[in-house]
Formats: C-alpha cells, structure tokens, sequence
C-alpha cells in the first residue's frame, strides 16, 4: 500500500480529532464516567505503548533495560521530559559501549 | 512603550517547547527511516500529524504492513486527548476567533502547546496561538530531518541509543502524575500489564490494536473504579 495514504489517513484523522470539538463544539460533557474515561486515555494508552515496547526498542535489551530503569528513576523525581528521554538514551549507549554490546 | 504583538509573544512562549520538540523529533526521524521510510515521508508525517505518540505508533503500523482501519482507530485512541484539550481551550478564545482561524489553529493542538495556551492569562487570540504553534512545529519538522538524515550517519551505538528517546519522553509524562494519584498509578500499571500479556501471550494481535484495547480497557477500569470528579478531572 502507498505510504502517502497511511499518511493522509494518519494526519486526517488526528486533524479531525482536535478540529470538531475546537471548532463546533459548544456544550460541557456532564457525564462522570464519560470525563472520568477520557481523563485516563492517555495515561493509558501511553503506559501500554511504553511497556513492552520499549525493552525492544534499541535492538538490545540490556541498553534498553538500562535505559528504562534511568528514565523510571529520573520521572519519579519529576525532571523535565528533555533531560529524563535525553538521559534514557545517554544510560543505554554507556552500557552498549561500557559492556561490548553495541559496536561504536 | 511600544507592546510586543501577540503573534511574538506566542513566538516566544513557542521557544522552550522547539527545544524540546527539537530533540525527541530527531529520535523520531531515526526511527522512521530505520523502519524504512524515506527522509520525505518521515518529514510531511510530522508536518501533517505534529504529535509524538501517534506518529511513532504510526510508523510501526505502518512498518508492519497494517491496514488502514487499524491506522485510523490507532490514531484515533492515541490521539483523543486532543478532543478533551480541544474542547477546553474552545471556552477560552476570544471574539477575534472565528471560524475559519478555529479551523487553522486547531491543527497545532498537542499536548504542550495546549498547556501553554490553557495556562495563559486571559483570553486566547489567533495570533498567539499562530506564533506559538509556527515556532513549536519548526523545531518538530526541523528534528524530524536532522535525525532522519544524520540517523545513517550516526555510528550505530548512538542510533540504536537514540531509539528509547521518544520512551522515555512517555515515561516522563506517566510516572510524575502516577506518583502522586493512585487512581492513575491504577490505570499506568493496569494498561502495562495488559499490554505486556497480549504481547508474550497473544502474538498474533498488532502493536497498534493491542495498544488501543489495552489503553481502553485500562481506562474503563480506571473510570469505574476510580471516576473523577469535576476538580480532579481538571488536574
């Protein structure tokens, strides 16, 4: 299939997404299990993008364990975005290098 | 005194958000060509899309040879938060936002171009919403490139490290709120352990539908057993 078409379809969708409520919407959602859902859609569908994919996501699964365990650490104490991604990536090059994994 | 326009004023509050955008695009213009896109393609889906998630979900769909359908609802569960923000920010513009620049502007809606506007006083014009989105969108597309195109240059140790970029920017947004909130640590950890069964035990089912089950059923779970209610919700 035409990449160009996942492409339209892709950035249609997403474009549609945040145009109809911005542009047309005017009334306030009063259901609580409805708020309560769309509340929680992102946590989870980012922790289940996350997990497992992210032990896959470096081609070694030891970097990329590292890599997790630094940016888990690095969240919890609630470091901005850049520096907790920037140093996941920083922990699994180190250990590729450090243990032989990954030619540099 | 002569008073900055409101386009620059958005410019400028754009300028931390680049910088950001900047580096976790260059890990998704690396991704998408390793996943074997051409530097273009990788370049018009993040001028076209302007979303981190979707975008890397979307280039495994696409890797994987999926249909469109499944595009379109990964798109579509990955990126529904943007209805929510959308749907906040509509009661805060003001009267010079007419249709037509609604229709523009809501183009450039994610999640920290969203939490600057919301978080602005007083009311929202076009024109600092426009300055704030131009800048923003040239550090995503401008990333996307250097990292697309540097990304076979790179020595292999440094782009395979670069992967977990984009990884760790979503652990960056889950584990804080997930910390504090334990209706959210709840659904993190329900969505995790969901994804990871479907994963090992039931192969056959795609990264992306998987995605959209786990994440659904994780936050139906999350809204029945833990519903929220009006000032959480705003949190």
């Amino acid at each position: 299939m035409s990449i160009a078409i996942y492409i339209l379809v892709m950035a249609g969708v997403t474009y549609i997404i945040r145009m109809v409520p911005f542009a047309f919407f005017r009334k306030k959602i009063n259901s609580v299990f409805l708020k309560s859902l769309l509340y929680y859609v992102p946590y989870a569908v980012l922790s289940a993008m996350t997990i497992p994919a992210i032990f896959y996501s470096t081609g070694n699964i030891y970097t990329a364990i590292a890599g997790t365990v630094v940016a888990l650490i690095l969240a919890y104490f609630d470091l901005p975005l850049i520096v907790v991604a920037l140093s996941a990536s920083a922990a699994a090059f180190i250990i590729g290098i450090v243990f032989g994994i990954v030619p540099l | 005194m002569k008073k900055r326009s409101e386009f620059l004023n958005g410019a400028v509050s754009g300028i931390p958000i680049a910088l950001g955008y900047l580096s976790v695009s260059f890990g998704f213009g690396i991704m998408a060509v390793s996943a074997g896109l051409t530097l273009f393609e990788a370049f018009m889906i993040s001028l076209t899309n302007l979303t981190s998630a979707g975008q890397a979900q979307g280039v495994l769909v696409i890797a994987s040879g999926g249909t469109l359908i499944e595009m379109a609802l990964v798109q579509l569960v990955i990126n529904i938060r943007y209805s929510l923000m959308a749907l906040s920010l509509s009661q805060k513009l003001d009267k010079s936002f007419t249709f037509p620049h609604r229709l523009l502007a809501a183009y450039g809606i994610t999640d920290e171009i969203f939490a600057v506007c919301s978080t602005k006083e007083g009311t929202l014009s076009p024109s600092y919403m426009y300055g704030v989105i131009t800048v923003s969108t040239a550090g995503w597309v401008l990333g996307t490139f250097l990292g697309g195109a540097a990304g076979e240059l790179l020595p292999k140790a440094i782009s395979s490290a670069l992967g977990i970029v984009l990884y760790g920017m979503f652990i960056a947004i889950i584990i804080p709120p997930a910390g504090k909130h334990k209706n959210i640590l709840f659904v993190v950890a329900a969505a995790a352990a969901m994804s990871t069964a479907v994963h090992y035990l039931l192969p056959s089912v795609s990264g992306g539908f998987s995605v959209i089950l786990c994440g659904i059923a994780a936050s139906v779970l999350g809204a029945l057993i833990f519903p929220q209610k009006d000032e959480e919700a705003e949190k």
